[in-house]
């Protein structure tokens, strides 16, 4: 399967090509070969993941880790070197499909959306970079290739939140982004090093061989603090999935980064990048199972936490990607929960399945939204709400393929976004009852905040627009990728996931439990039902609820005051107590010395420059001087 | 001739010529045939040495030779160079190549470039030099020029900063020149070849124990070692364009050179047992020089203090003496040379179109020159190591393996300077965002041209040097790494 190398060349010579000579194309030009190559792309991975699942993946009843290409790029030690290449197994091979599909959708899109922008140019050719870094990430074979691609990762979001760059907003929501996952990143490489060390390799494969083996043998018996060394390494290369994935307390980028375009939202921010840290934990999970369970334990709860904490922050947001934004760091938490209360082996690890499930349901579901919005956006130039309402009489496809969405997150059968939360909830409900009653609340509430949405765009009031800018409904380069995408949410929660991807690669069975699946319709209806009853209508309860809420509410719409926190951290600790301070040092102490240095050598040359006076009669008188001391001196001693 | 000797007879030639030469368009043409001389020359002798280290394996240098200048003392001309001098030697001539072009418009050129030749000759003789004395003496012929170029064609307090630049560097070789004589002294005065008094001779311990420090810190000085540093924020911020681009391109490679191949080459027992002195010495000049490097305002202060950084993290990985590091910090070299010549000429390219350097003054230069925008968000990205470029090879080659010394004192030191990938990304990228990015903050600024050929000559070059590194570092890093290994060896035999 040499041929999936061109998944990772393609893109990159895309970038190349783009961005090297775009500025001499025209726009059109450069977007349809943006485009084109992307579709390739696809193409090559749906072949690759034919091949993989119904040809030469299974090998005795067990999903193989198959290495097509691998070659050393950068050798440090005998041990540890740095190889550039291409794992192919159930969750790569899963993710290049889910990647390359959406990130297509997205060049569509965009041809549209994009359509007159300054810059079109360079935008398709941070895309292409873009995709070339996530495709590199997901099939790395070795945890340092997966560093280097996650940091590519990190800077195309940078450039591309960034893409509008005379706008100081999208400039400042860019330096956080990349500041806050490289903070985190910091985290991940200490992690490498740590597991590296005792491990002396930095292969996907020997590390998760045997169990974990391997990292188990070899970082026995070192504690640092209390804790076992593997535990402080795995904890600080989730530190780095966190950042990635928005976990609180490093979730307070992901809001900012929609000053990116709405596209770049729903490829990045939405559906492939955020995802990275819940891939990390999923590529390393048997090392966290059998080396590191405590990691898990606090994975699971840092999950739910996150999940809570960001459905909260939804229900009060008023800018429409916003509202996404936290719903996505909401849904990404959910896959990290279930990774956090997952077992190993067989149908114990349901939680591993259901996690990775949910990726790619949500990667479609939450694409279309994004997409959704993005066409709203393009209609009546803003992200209020306030300025929407009764969007459905003019935008018919938007409404109902964000209905569609709306359906499979709040996980409505038989929509996508059932199946896979559903089983989501089924690994909790077998672990930690606190955890699953939370995330059942947690369903309620997506219901309830994505409804609040949908009808406060499409429904809430009679608003009558502008003559002039009387929205209207997006080409049809917009309107086909919201098509193919609700189509995807619909019927992805049909395929028999557990058969291809299971924690230990060897397929199982799952099936639906009745009292959970009831608890969660359950949820998801009461959710949409309370929406409906608030929103449906432009009604006064929900200012009444809102005050009556009094400070929870202004605490939630302040997003919790984080970013006034960190802002804190960072501008007061940082900034004036620890670079002032030091500089001022530098300048006065340090260079001070010096000076002051200079300046003592000035003066006593100064002093003792009088004896080189020229007088002969002073030489005379000092010659005689030190030859009678001189006289005296060996006279007497 | 050794093809050795020609790095330092074409630079000699180059001053001959500039001597005859009338008018600008001359000395322009002999400055660019000799810098490309010397670039064609340097990547024959890649080319050369790379096959003559197959031929003969167990070499440590090779193309030596040696002619002898003053028998009592044991002075020789000697040169030879290992896999590491051979990369210098490279860096040194792209440097010196792009360096032209940015200073294509320079007044008084042929004085300048006069001086400018003699300082490539100290930097390539340096390189080349296996001898103590002599390579003392390129040594300081290197460090005159600079007194003269910062001083007159300079900006802002041009006189302090030449000054104090070149006091603290003397201060530097005062000590340097007490190690070398209490090198040759204490080895038996029999010889000033470096290869003659690691191989054949022997510094006894006590004495190491003086000369070590005295020599590492003559050299260090030169590479930027807290608290000797401040002559490089001063010196860059006054200096001409392509003056900067030399000093912190090349000139301060020759500090970490040195103690390589000085300090710790011939000292190893010393350097075992002193080095943590030196060691928390640079692990605060990572540090210190990126916190540093966070409120300043000015473009090229901003890179001085980031360049007491980077060096820092040179000398940083020389004393974790192990060959992953070690090779790490000739690649940290090598990266850090190309990325701030990058970056001093285009902030020169900027300077001489806004006449500005404080980053409040400017705004969205993205707008208005595009191309030497991309090229200073290139070389931002190559500083804060983003993969694909050389910087992150380096940064990665030497915390990996700073990371195998298996203590607590160099683990928490590497953390430490691991933290400094965030603080460089923070510096970096406010600085980008304030210059390149958002609204333009100057009206006047609005009819300012892009980069001139001349100048992109010059960019374009140390880019693909820089991302033909990052992209295909195993070439370099292996060229590197075997050269590590006498040392290693050394090392391994206390």
């Amino acid at each position: 399967m040499e041929y999936s190398l061109f998944i990772l060349i393609v893109p990159f010579f895309l970038f190349l090509v783009l961005g090297l000579l775009g500025m001499k194309m025209k726009p059109k030009a450069a977007g349809i070969i943006g485009t084109a190559g992307m579709g390739l792309c696809a193409i090559c991975a749906s072949a690759v993941a034919y091949q993989y699942f119904f040809q030469t993946g299974m090998v005795g009843e067990e999903w193989q880790h198959l290495v097509p290409v691998n070659f050393e790029w950068l050798r440090f030690t005998e041990s540890l070197h740095i190889d550039l290449g291409i794992l192919l197994d159930p969750i790569s091979v899963m993710m290049l499909v889910v990647i390359t599909t959406v990130s297509l959708m997205v060049h569509i899109y965009s041809l549209g959306y994009m359509h007159g922008e300054t810059g079109f140019q360079r935008y398709y050719a941070l895309l292409s970079l873009f995709s070339f870094s996530m495709l590199g990430l997901v099939v790395a074979t070795n945890i340092f290739q997966m560093y280097i691609f996650w940091e590519l990762v990190g800077v195309s979001s940078y450039s591309l939140i960034g893409f509008y760059y005379t706008k100081p907003s999208a400039v400042a929501a860019s330096k956080k982004a990349f500041i806050v996952t490289r903070f985190a990143d910091l985290g991940f490489l200490i992690g490498i090093l740590l597991l590296s060390f005792y491990t002396k390799t930095f292969d996907f494969g020997l590390l998760t061989a045997d169990n974990a083996g391997l990292v188990t043998t070899s970082m026995a018996g070192g504690t640092f603090m209390g804790l076992s060394i593997a535990t402080w390494a795995l904890a600080l290369i989730f530190m780095g999935g966190a950042g990635k994935s928005a976990m609180f307390p490093l979730h307070i980028w992901l809001p900012d980064a929609m000053e990116g375009p709405t596209p770049v939202s729903a490829l990045i921010h939405a559906a492939t990048m955020v995802v990275a840290g819940v891939f990390l934990v999923a590529r390393l999970f048997p090392v966290y199972f059998f080396a590191a369970p405590d990691v898990l334990t606090l994975i699971a709860y840092v999950g739910t936490f996150t999940a809570l904490f960001a459905a909260i922050i939804a229900i009060t947001q008023t800018d429409i990607k916003r509202v996404l934004a936290f719903s996505t760091i909401s849904q990404i938490a959910y896959m990290m929960v279930a990774l956090g209360v997952s077992d190993y082996g067989g149908h114990d690890g349901l939680g591993y399945m259901a996690s990775m499930f949910h990726l790619v349901t949500h990667a479609f579901f939450k694409a279309l939204l994004f997409l959704g919005a993005g066409s709203v956006i393009h209609a009546v130039h803003s992200n209020e709400m306030s300025q929407m309402g009764n969007l459905r009489r003019y935008m018919p496809v938007t409404n109902i393929t964000f209905a569609i969405a709306c359906l499979a997150i709040a996980g409505i059968w038989p929509f996508s976004g059932f199946f896979s939360k559903d089983e989501i909830l089924a690994a909790a409900f077998h672990s930690n009852p606190l955890i699953f009653w939370t995330l059942w609340a947690i369903a309620g509430l997506t219901a309830f905040y994505m409804w609040r949405l949908y009808y406060c765009i499409f429904w809430n009031s009679n608003k009558e627009y502008n003559e002039h800018h009387k929205p209207h409904e997006s080409p049809l380069t917009m309107a086909v990728p919201l098509i193919i995408l609700a189509i995807f949410s619909i019927f992805s929660g049909f395929i028999p996931f557990a058969g291809f991807i299971s924690s230990d690669n060897v397929p199982f069975h799952t099936h639906i439990d009745l009292t959970v699946a009831s608890l969660s319709i359950g949820a998801g209806v009461a959710g949409i039902a309370a929406a409906t009853v608030l929103y449906l209508k432009k009604s006064d309860w929900t200012a009444e609820i809102a005050q009556s809420l009094g400070g929870l509410y202004r605490a939630a719409l302040h997003k919790f005051y984080l970013d006034e926190i960190w802002m804190w951290v960072t501008q007061s600790v940082v900034f004036r107590y620890i670079c002032i301070p030091i500089a001022w040092f530098d300048r006065h102490i340090i260079d001070g010395a010096m000076n002051g240095l200079a300046w003592a050598t000035h003066r006593s040359a100064g002093s003792v420059k009088g004896l080189q006076s020229g007088q002969v009669q002073f030489y005379a008188w000092v010659f005689v001087a030190g030859s009678i001391l001189i006289a005296v001196l060996v006279l007497f001693f | 001739m050794n093809i050795l000797s020609l790095f330092v007879a074409i630079p000699i030639l180059m001053i001959a010529s500039l001597f005859l030469s009338k008018g600008i368009k001359q000395i322009r043409a002999i400055m660019v045939i000799g810098a490309s001389a010397l670039l064609i020359l340097a990547a024959t002798l890649v080319v050369l040495f790379i096959k003559e280290r197959a031929a003969s394996p167990d070499a440590e240098m090779l193309f030596t030779s040696s002619i002898s200048w003053f028998a009592p003392l044991h002075i020789a001309y000697s040169v030879g160079v290992d896999g590491i001098s051979v990369a210098m030697i490279a860096l040194a001539s792209m440097i010196v190549f792009t360096g032209v072009f940015s200073s294509w418009n320079m007044s008084m050129a042929k004085e300048y470039f006069l001086w400018y030749c003699l300082l490539s000759l100290g930097v390539f003789g340096f390189f080349i030099s296996i001898d103590l004395f002599t390579m003392f003496m390129f040594y300081e012929i290197a460090l005159i020029p600079m007194y003269l170029l910062i001083g007159l064609w300079g900006t802002g307090k041009k006189e302090y900063s030449a000054m104090k630049l070149t006091l603290m560097l003397m201060g530097g070789s005062a000590f340097l020149l007490v190690g070398i004589i209490g090198i040759y002294y204490t080895s038996g005065h029999t010889s000033m070849n470096l290869l003659d008094i690691a191989n054949h001779l022997h510094i006894p311990y006590e004495h190491q124990c003086w000369i070590f420090p005295v020599t590492f810190l003559g050299f260090g000085v030169l590479g930027a070692l807290f608290p000797f540093h401040t002559w490089s924020p001063d010196g860059h911020a006054s200096a001409p364009t392509a003056v900067s681009m030399l000093h912190a391109g090349v000139l301060m490679k020759l500090g970490g050179y040195g103690c390589f191949r000085v300090a710790i080459y011939l000292m190893p027992e010393a350097a075992h047992e002193l080095g943590w002195i030196f060691l928390i010495l640079t692990g605060i000049s990572v540090v210190y020089g990126a916190f540093s490097a966070v409120v300043q305002t000015d473009l090229k202060y901003i890179n001085a203090y980031s360049s007491v950084s980077h060096c820092g993290l040179v000398l940083f990985a020389i004393l974790m003496l192990n060959q992953t590091a070690m090779t790490g910090a000739v690649l940290q070299m090598l990266s850090h040379g190309l990325m701030t010549a990058l970056f001093f000429a285009l902030i020169g390219l900027i300077y001489g179109r806004t006449h500005t350097r404080d980053i409040r003054e400017m705004g969205g230069l993205m707008k208005i020159m595009p191309f030497a925008s991309v090229c200073y968000v290139l070389a931002g990205l190559a500083s804060l190591g983003l993969p694909g470029l050389s910087g992150f090879v380096a940064e990665m080659t030497i915390f990996v393996g700073s990371f195998q010394n298996n203590d607590t004192f160099h683990r928490v030191l590497t953390i430490i300077a691991c933290c400094s990938i965030v603080i460089t990304a923070v510096y970096i990228l406010r600085t980008v965002g304030k210059i390149l990015y958002g609204p333009v903050q100057d009206e006047h600024h609005l009819h300012l041209t892009d980069a001139a050929w001349y100048e992109r000559v010059s960019a374009v070059g140390l880019i693909v040097v820089i991302a033909a590194i990052g992209m295909y570092p195993s070439g370099v890093s292996d060229l590197i790494s075997k050269s590590v290994v006498p040392i290693i060896e050394k090392l391994a035999n206390i």
